[in-house]
């Protein structure tokens, strides 16, 4: 393993201030004016992978008409090869709440709601002892702001925020038709601010350090640290906390067994990076953007393997709402197993890659849209590996 | 097993009787009784003032909510591809071995279930696999076996 170079940040899971909840109470102290404009100065944006501006979302929602507004909590980390979010509520919750406050505060809520995934359920005890350590404190500020936990029950699509919303509503996790947006129509077709954990736990660290000290991290597209989930074919798979805007080949230095054939950023929805293009990436929304997970594959490994394993994941995830997800997922399953079997001639490949391309336009939800991320990125890199 | 009718009241006085009460609701039944039956869904759908097609079709769109009998014990075993490339296999088939089912599977006295599962969150110490609600990493055949040892021996609730 070569020496460490890349910078490690301790923003994230750093130590609680003394006293508990402080930041959170110097912060209500402020205009909502002033702490949505430390917000847009800093950069932030979303943690979960799209990284939308976070100033703007709230921005938005405390804008849209109406008494009635929700702050969410999107715990539902399902993601394969992400784990980040679990262990920043093991290890910060009081963070995670405290962000959820001033968002509260911020757009006119009274009402949060967390939405932990199924597979998480065993830290509910825990968070429910942080969370009423939180109510006493937000009692003694008098702030009207209270936070429930609800559970998923295993199932990725409700990650996508207005599944989430479906769910916490009794349905079935299926999409909305987007517009409108959740800043003027959420849970409860109420205007509603969902944020990843790690978001809400960066808006409380900009709160204390703010946005000039926090802005020194990362680059300008890419503001801020992040944190990343790595595992596969590295000696220290595990939590890392990073700066934004890294080379890829820097991090497979640090990360990989001195062997590694591909990175996958992002996840089974993210991109597969071949060796060859490991100088040129660079990790952030102004290269490849990722929500955290990074998975590392070695030269022993078959591409094939790992493609097959997302389209499995993908198929039985697919909500089946919408035609093209439903049915190119399988298609794409079968049609790689038909090559890979001598079935289908290598050409059929070609085809799945249009197929992919249609799913990206037409289907109806980012889970849909972003299977050609993986699927053309495996296929175009690793083609002799799809038909030998 | 709990009573349905009865248990379906205390989780409604808890949960409330809004639509949105319904997943917690659903969840609350699998967690005591393993699994979600015909009858139960029909109950909670008359007591939530709901069609029994609208319970139904959500009980089935969520993988953790079981609408076939289950074991007191159901273990789910990640299959996603670092759990994957972590010996999986291996493990179900440890698992398949002590327990003399096969994936999909209840043992005939109901005490486990054998089941595998999307992403479970723990790709940096795979394979890993839920008990119930606990769950397990950095497995090994050895590690398995002492595990299952011990849930076999644990008193039927």
């Amino acid at each position: 393993m070569s020496e460490q170079t890349l910078k490690r940040v301790d923003l994230i899971f750093g130590e609680y201030s003394n006293e508990k909840y402080k930041i959170l109470a110097t912060t209500l102290a402020r205009t909502n004016e002033d702490i949505l404009k430390d917000l847009l100065e800093s950069g932030l944006r979303g943690r979960g992978g799209a990284g939308f501006p976070t100033a703007m979302k709230w921005k938005f929602t405390a804008e849209s008409p109406g008494e009635e507004k929700y702050v969410v909590c999107n715990a539902d980390e399902g993601e394969p090869g992400t784990f980040k979010d679990r262990e920043i509520l093991l290890r910060v919750p009081r963070k995670v709440f405290s962000g959820m406050a001033i968002c509260g505060k911020v757009i006119g809520a009274k009402k949060g709601y967390m939405y932990l995934r199924g597979e998480y359920k065993f830290m509910v005890p825990e968070l429910m002892k942080e969370l009423a350590i939180y109510h006493e404190h937000t009692k003694q500020l008098g702030l009207d702001f209270s936070i429930e936990i609800r559970m998923g029950s295993g199932a990725y699509i409700c990650g996508e925020e207005s599944a989430l919303f479906e769910s916490m509503e009794g349905g079935r996790g299926e999409p909305r038709n987007k517009p409108p947006y959740p800043t003027t129509s959420g849970f409860m077709k109420k205007p509603t601010v969902i944020n990843n954990v790690e978001t809400f736990v960066n808006v409380l660290m900009i709160m204390r350090l703010g946005p000039d000290q926090y802005k020194k991290l990362g680059t300008t597209d890419s503001r801020g640290s992040k944190v990343f989930s790595v595992s596969g074919d590295t000696p220290i798979p595990g939590i890392y906390e990073l700066e934004l805007g890294m080379p890829l080949d820097r991090f497979v230095d640090e990360f990989g067994d001195g062997d590694t054939k591909a990175v996958q950023v992002g996840g089974a929805s993210g991109f597969c990076v071949p060796r060859k293009k490991f100088k040129d990436t660079v990790i952030g929304f102004e290269g490849v953007p990722t929500g955290g997970s990074m998975m590392i594959f070695n030269s022993s490994r078959s591409m094939y393997n790992v493609l097959h394993n997302y389209l499995e994941f993908f198929e039985e995830e697919s909500c089946g709402q919408c035609t093209p997800c439903r049915v190119g997922c399988q298609q794409l399953l079968k049609g790689i197993v038909a090559v890979k079997k001598g079935e289908k001639k290598a050409v059929y490949l070609d085809q799945l890659m249009k197929l992919s391309e249609s799913m990206k336009i037409t289907a109806k939800c980012g889970l849909g849209q972003s299977v050609a991320n993986s699927f053309s990125s495996i296929v175009n890199n690793f083609k002799e590996e799809m038909i030998y | 097993m709990t009573d349905c009718k009865s248990l379906i009241k205390e989780l409604a006085n808890k949960h409330g009787r809004e639509r949105a009460s319904l997943l917690p609701i659903l969840q609350g039944v699998v967690e005591r009784n393993n699994y979600l039956s015909d009858t139960c869904m029909t109950d909670i759908a008359k007591e939530l003032d709901l069609s029994a097609a609208q319970v139904y079709g959500t009980a089935t769109f969520y993988s953790f909510l079981d609408t076939q009998p289950r074991g007191e014990y159901v273990i789910r075993v990640c299959k996603t591809i670092t759990c994957d490339m972590h010996g999986k296999k291996t493990i179900i088939q440890t698992l398949e071995d002590m327990l003399k089912i096969k994936v999909g599977e209840t043992t005939p006295n109901k005490k486990f279930t054998l089941l595998e599962t999307n992403c479970l969150g723990w790709c940096h110490e795979g394979p890993a696999m839920l008990i119930n609600d606990t769950p397990y990493s950095g497995l090994t055949t050895e590690k398995v076996h002492d595990i299952i040892s011990e849930y076999i021996n644990k008193p039927s609730l």
